[in-house]
């Protein structure tokens, strides 16, 4: 928690607030694109998909904006200890947000593709995970903003579901890959959709870690929980009849 | 062959204990009068490192500064109570010659203040008076020495019988840490070495500080954190005659343990 007594340079407590504040709106915008990627997925909605992939840049403008603010807060100001955290922080964070703004528009780039593919059955477990993901996301976030341990320890474990999730949904779209041929392009497209949501799930993580360094001033203690083992699947093709 | 053993052994010896303590200081209280200055400090100087002494004005860092050399017994009214060791020997011991303690350790002021001499004799005079020097040679030799270990030596050796009071600020500055290092002290005490000299003279003593370090033991008192956490090792917080904190630099500066420390070291109050 940042001591509760402000800077004697009230400025400073000025700067501070003002990084912590675009955080806040890139986070926004990033959970925003997401919300509406996976919408475009479910919908089949083209045109929002485009919406999406048009609109990452504004993320990518606001991470720049963080850039200029954290580096002119450290040349003029020098923080130390808590407030040299925040500053770190803030850069390591927005550059997880705008990784995660990238997955997004992925995701509606390839949403777009399959709106013009007939449907198949897995496009409806995608956006399942995807919702899990978005809710790691929003929890990360949240731990930011409230400057809250427990909450990121909590979001750090949860990342598993999503890996867990995801190997499931791996093993499902081979199967279905080899049922029929016809399958494998919309398919494949769901795989990296897919792994799209995945790495988002991981950004999120980073984020939660960070959060705890932010207030604790340490890691999180212990080896994260790993969910994914989609490294490691193999499907065998059903036998020649 | 035997000289050459021996010396290597030193050496492997302190490379096997980095974090040997040259000072052990244990619950100092310093009295001022009626007024108490230190309550109940215990501090470590670690060898051949640089210890900085940080805390708001009045906190007792130049005052724990002072003990290390017993300035404070100059001081009317002042009293030391407490046991402070250097390599093992306590320094307050009444049989304690006052004068070779402070050949042993020496100590640089805030403003730089070199005697009305030549450039020359401010650096000679130290180690003439110790007997360190006999004749003309050997004190050429230190006070080359001496002015190289400073880093001065370049600017000033055709100019060795001018005034030192002559010399600009950073230069004076570096003199007076020339003549402190005459008499081949083992620990130096630095005061707000920096506080009257401009930046670029402030960065030639810091980096001269770092060098320095090598083959003495410095405790430095400064109002910069950012020069604290520039050249020391060790940080110690003072605050209202209580060390509050003590750590590596790093953690001090990055990850303060203590409310206090936080707050002084982030500009929240001083």
């Amino acid at each position: 928690m940042a001591p509760a007594h402000e800077h004697i340079v009230r400025s400073f407590d000025e700067n501070l607030e003002q990084l912590r504040q675009t955080i806040v709106r890139m986070g926004g915008m990033a959970e925003s694109q997401l919300a509406r990627a996976i919408q475009a997925l479910s919908r089949r909605d083209a045109a929002l998909a485009g919406e999406v992939v048009r609109d990452d840049s504004a993320i990518d403008r606001l991470e720049h904006e963080l850039s200029h603010q954290a580096v002119t807060l450290l040349a003029l100001r020098q923080p130390m200890g808590v407030d040299l955290r925040e500053v770190v922080s803030a850069l390591k964070v927005s550059s997880d947000i705008e990784r995660i703004g990238d997955y997004a528009a992925n995701v509606a780039k390839r949403a777009i593709a399959l709106s013009q593919l007939p449907p198949v059955k897995p496009a409806y477990a995608v956006p399942r995970l995807a919702r899990l993901a978005q809710d790691i996301f929003k929890e990360a976030l949240d731990a930011y903003v409230h400057r809250d341990p427990v909450r990121a320890i909590d979001v750090w474990r949860r990342d598993e579901e999503v890996d867990e999730v995801y190997t499931g949904l791996f093993r499902e779209l081979l199967t279905y890959m080899m049922e029929d041929p016809r399958n494998i392009s919309p398919c494949t497209h769901l795989m990296f959709i897919a792994k799209n949501v995945e790495r988002i799930g991981d950004h999120a993580t980073n984020i939660a870690e960070t959060v705890h360094y932010l207030v604790k001033g340490t890691p999180i203690a212990g080896g994260r929980p790993k969910g994914d083992a989609s490294s490691f699947e193999v499907v065998e093709p059903p036998k020649e009849a | 062959m035997e000289g050459l053993a021996s010396a290597g052994q030193m050496a492997a010896m302190q490379a096997a204990a980095p974090d040997r303590p040259k000072i052990v200081a244990r619950d100092i209280n310093v009295y001022y009068g009626e007024k108490q200055a230190l309550q109940h400090v215990d501090l470590d100087v670690i060898a051949h490192s640089v210890t900085a002494l940080i805390g708001p004005s009045g906190c007792g860092k130049s005052t724990f500064l002072r003990c290390l050399n017993r300035m404070n017994d100059v001081i009317e009214g002042c009293r030391v109570v407490g046991d402070i060791r250097m390599d093992g020997q306590d320094i307050y011991d009444p049989k304690l010659d006052v004068v070779q303690l402070r050949a042993r350790v020496g100590m640089v002021f805030q403003k730089p203040n070199p005697f009305p001499k030549s450039i020359y004799d401010n650096v000679a005079y130290g180690p003439r008076i110790h007997g360190l020097t006999r004749g003309k040679a050997e004190a050429d030799a230190v006070v080359e020495g001496s002015l190289r270990r400073a880093g001065l030596w370049e600017e000033v050796k055709d100019r060795l019988s001018e005034a030192g009071t002559g010399l600009s600020g950073g230069q004076q500055q570096r003199l007076c840490i020339a003549r402190a290092i005459a008499v081949s002290p083992e620990v130096i005490l630095m005061d707000e070495p920096c506080s009257a000299l401009d930046p670029i003279a402030t960065a030639r003593i810091e980096e001269l500080i770092d060098e320095l370090r090598a083959n003495y033991t410095i405790v430095i008192v400064t109002h910069s954190m950012q020069q604290a956490a520039r050249v020391s090792q060790k940080t110690a917080f003072f605050h209202l005659g209580i060390l509050v904190e003590t750590g590596d630099t790093e953690q001090i500066f990055t990850n303060p343990r203590d409310e206090r420390t936080q707050g002084y070291i982030t500009g929240r109050f001083g």
